[in-house]
């Protein structure tokens, strides 16, 4: 008697974050995280590669971005203007900026291999300003390039912060997402 | 001796010269200018290009009124206001799309694109007490001019030509930036401020404010962009009063008639690349009309109340209160064929450069006016000066009054219209 298997809708095998190439991404994703907070920006760019991407995008379906509007689509060269312009005082948005605390959490493991993790998790963030507290939420996708020489050398590829209203009027922002 | 600004009726708060603080934080006033302004004027609410078909639609506001603009069947453009005629609920939540009609949620009443009521279920109980021909959704005149279009809820406000008046000239030339091809929007950020609307209208024809508050996108762009938005001290730079509340301020004359090209002026050499992709399937004078128009027009047209056509995008502007505001700024780049695509890529990063919430210039903008709203608060009799360039003011030969673009003659014009739309009971 032969016995028959019903395929079942295979759902993936979650991918733990405990597995020590997701806990190492984690790791960057928290250390960029307070970086922004601090307005470190010079040392925020020093995590990304020189290939790498920074991109809030405004359709929340979007995965390719060159062809339609973002509100921001840095490049190396776009994010080092953008480090300048909120480090060299001009700016009167960035030099007045809100103070900012941020969340980043209910990470899900998207794909790991020995030199790339793809995490995604959620961002909660609040900036305070004159008396208003704003509420910034957002879905983020890190993809993270792990170094062969060990966790301080791991860089983010790319970063998509896809905010919750990113169709509706959000608020001139003087800091980072 | 600059004197306050006493009295609280609207024909007393403008002078020629000052305005009163009060403008832009008094509630009273803020309710009137929905009535009186928002309601009674034409406002922009789509480009032609947002409504490609039968059945497109964009759902939008005039003034606080929450509306969708269509096309309906026949081609003809309708601006409906968004409301079941049955228990008031909205019947469109989308921001754009494609559809056959418009079905409430609530007891599913269905409207045609024209806004005429199709449907209702179970109408036993309507038999003897309405006729469906009563019920459609309301309509707003619509009009058009050069691709904008624009809607009242006067039915009695003079023609949008009449209205556009001289601006339409500057219409025409700010179309001229598709290159021989029509213009199409390509997307749009959104944003808020803490302050009232009239700052933002003013922002718009404030060429005094640039090399400030822009300090840091000036620092960013090559130094032939840079030099290009450098008419502080340029005497040909102009800004002319054209009536009606509108404005044109020209910041690079020699870009304000795109057609008129000696071609003397080389191209910007960060487009080098662009021009070596182009030239590969376009005629070189294509090219050059294409690539000489990637930053727009050289000049921004501001018109009353909502609308400004800014070099090379719109700014649209919605009130929500007497101190919050939302805006938007649609890019826009020629609707040509396929190989234009790398022109509006290119047009897409410029845009994202500047515009937008994360912007390098609309943050610092946004900073500005959050803190005007703020200052004043202080003295609601205390004037804000719009008299910059009042003494060099002189008619220009087209009759338009005409001073330096860095001058505050395009907040006077739009204060007139103010003062007339305000004061009329």
């Amino acid at each position: 008697m032969t016995e028959t298997v019903t395929p079942t809708a295979a759902l993936p095998v979650p991918i733990p974050t405990t597995d020590p190439r997701v806990a190492r991404a984690i790791e960057l994703i928290w250390r960029e995280a307070e970086l922004l907070d601090r307005k470190a920006y010079e040392a925020w760019d020093a995590l990304y590669t020189d290939d790498g991407f920074y991109v809030i995008p405004i359709d929340p379906e979007a995965e390719r971005f060159d062809d339609i509007l973002n509100m921001v689509y840095d490049d190396a060269r776009m994010r080092r203007m953008r480090v300048a312009r909120m480090t060299e005082g001009y700016a009167i948005a960035a030099v007045d900026a809100a103070r900012t605390v941020r969340t980043v959490s209910r990470f899900v493991p998207e794909s790991v291999s020995d030199d790339q993790v793809v995490v995604r998790s959620a961002q909660v963030l609040v900036a305070y300003k004159r008396e208003n507290h704003d509420l910034w939420a957002a879905d983020l996708v890190h993809r993270i390039r792990l170094s062969p020489d060990g966790p301080a050398g791991d860089r983010i590829v790319q970063k998509i912060v896809r905010l919750v209203d990113s169709e509706s009027a959000v608020p001139a922002a003087g800091f980072l997402l | 001796m600059i004197e306050n600004v006493l009295g609280t009726a609207p024909a007393d708060l403008v002078r020629e010269d000052r305005v009163a603080g009060r403008l832009y934080t008094d509630p009273e006033l803020f309710e009137l200018e929905m009535s009186r302004i928002f309601e009674r004027s034409w406002i922009w609410v789509a480009h032609s290009s947002e409504l490609p078909r039968a059945g497109s639609f964009k759902s939008t506001f005039v003034g606080r009124q929450p509306v969708i603009v269509t096309k309906d069947r026949k081609g003809v453009v309708r601006t409906l206001l968004n409301r079941c005629r049955h228990r008031g609920a909205s019947l469109c939540e989308k921001p754009s799309g494609q559809v056959n009609g418009f079905t409430c949620p609530y007891h599913a009443w269905s409207y045609g694109l024209d806004g005429s009521l199709r449907g209702i279920p179970y109408p036993d109980g309507y038999e003897g007490v309405m006729e469906k021909r009563d019920l459609s959704l309301a309509r707003l005149r619509t009009e058009s001019y050069g691709g904008m279009i624009f809607a009242t809820l006067d039915e009695d406000a003079e023609p949008l030509e009449d209205f556009l008046g001289d601006a339409r000239l500057w219409i025409d030339r700010f179309m001229k930036q598709g290159g021989g091809y029509p213009i199409k929007v390509l997307g749009r950020h959104r944003f808020s401020f803490r302050g009232n609307w009239k700052i933002q209208l003013e922002n718009t024809t404030d060429g005094y404010h640039f090399p400030i508050v822009h300090r840091s996108w000036m620092a960013s762009v090559d130094a032939e962009t840079a030099d290009m938005m450098s008419f502080m001290t340029d005497p040909t730079c102009t800004t002319h009063d054209l009536g009606h509340g509108h404005s044109v301020m020209q910041m690079v004359p020699e870009h304000s008639d795109l057609d008129a090209d000696d071609g003397s002026e080389p191209l910007q050499g960060r487009f080098d690349d662009l021009v070596a992709e182009l030239s590969k399937t376009l005629d070189q004078a294509q090219v050059r009309k294409v690539v000489r128009a990637m930053h727009g027009t050289g000049f921004n047209l501001n018109l009353f109340p909502n609308v400004s056509m800014s070099a090379a995008f719109f700014r649209v502007l919605r009130p929500i209160s007497v101190n919050e505001t939302r805006i938007e700024h649609v890019a826009i780049g020629p609707d040509g064929p396929p190989e234009l695509d790398a022109v509006n890529r290119e047009r897409l990063r410029i845009h994202e450069h500047f515009q937008g919430p994360f912007g390098f210039g609309t943050p610092d903008d946004a900073e500005g006016w959050d803190r005007v709203q703020r200052g004043a608060a202080a003295a609601p009799a205390m004037p804000i000066l719009v008299n910059r360039g009042l003494a060099r003011e002189k008619p220009g030969p087209e009759g338009w009054p005409t001073s330096h673009v860095t001058d505050e003659t395009g907040m006077r014009a739009a204060y007139a219209q103010w003062k007339a739309m305000m004061s009329d009971d």
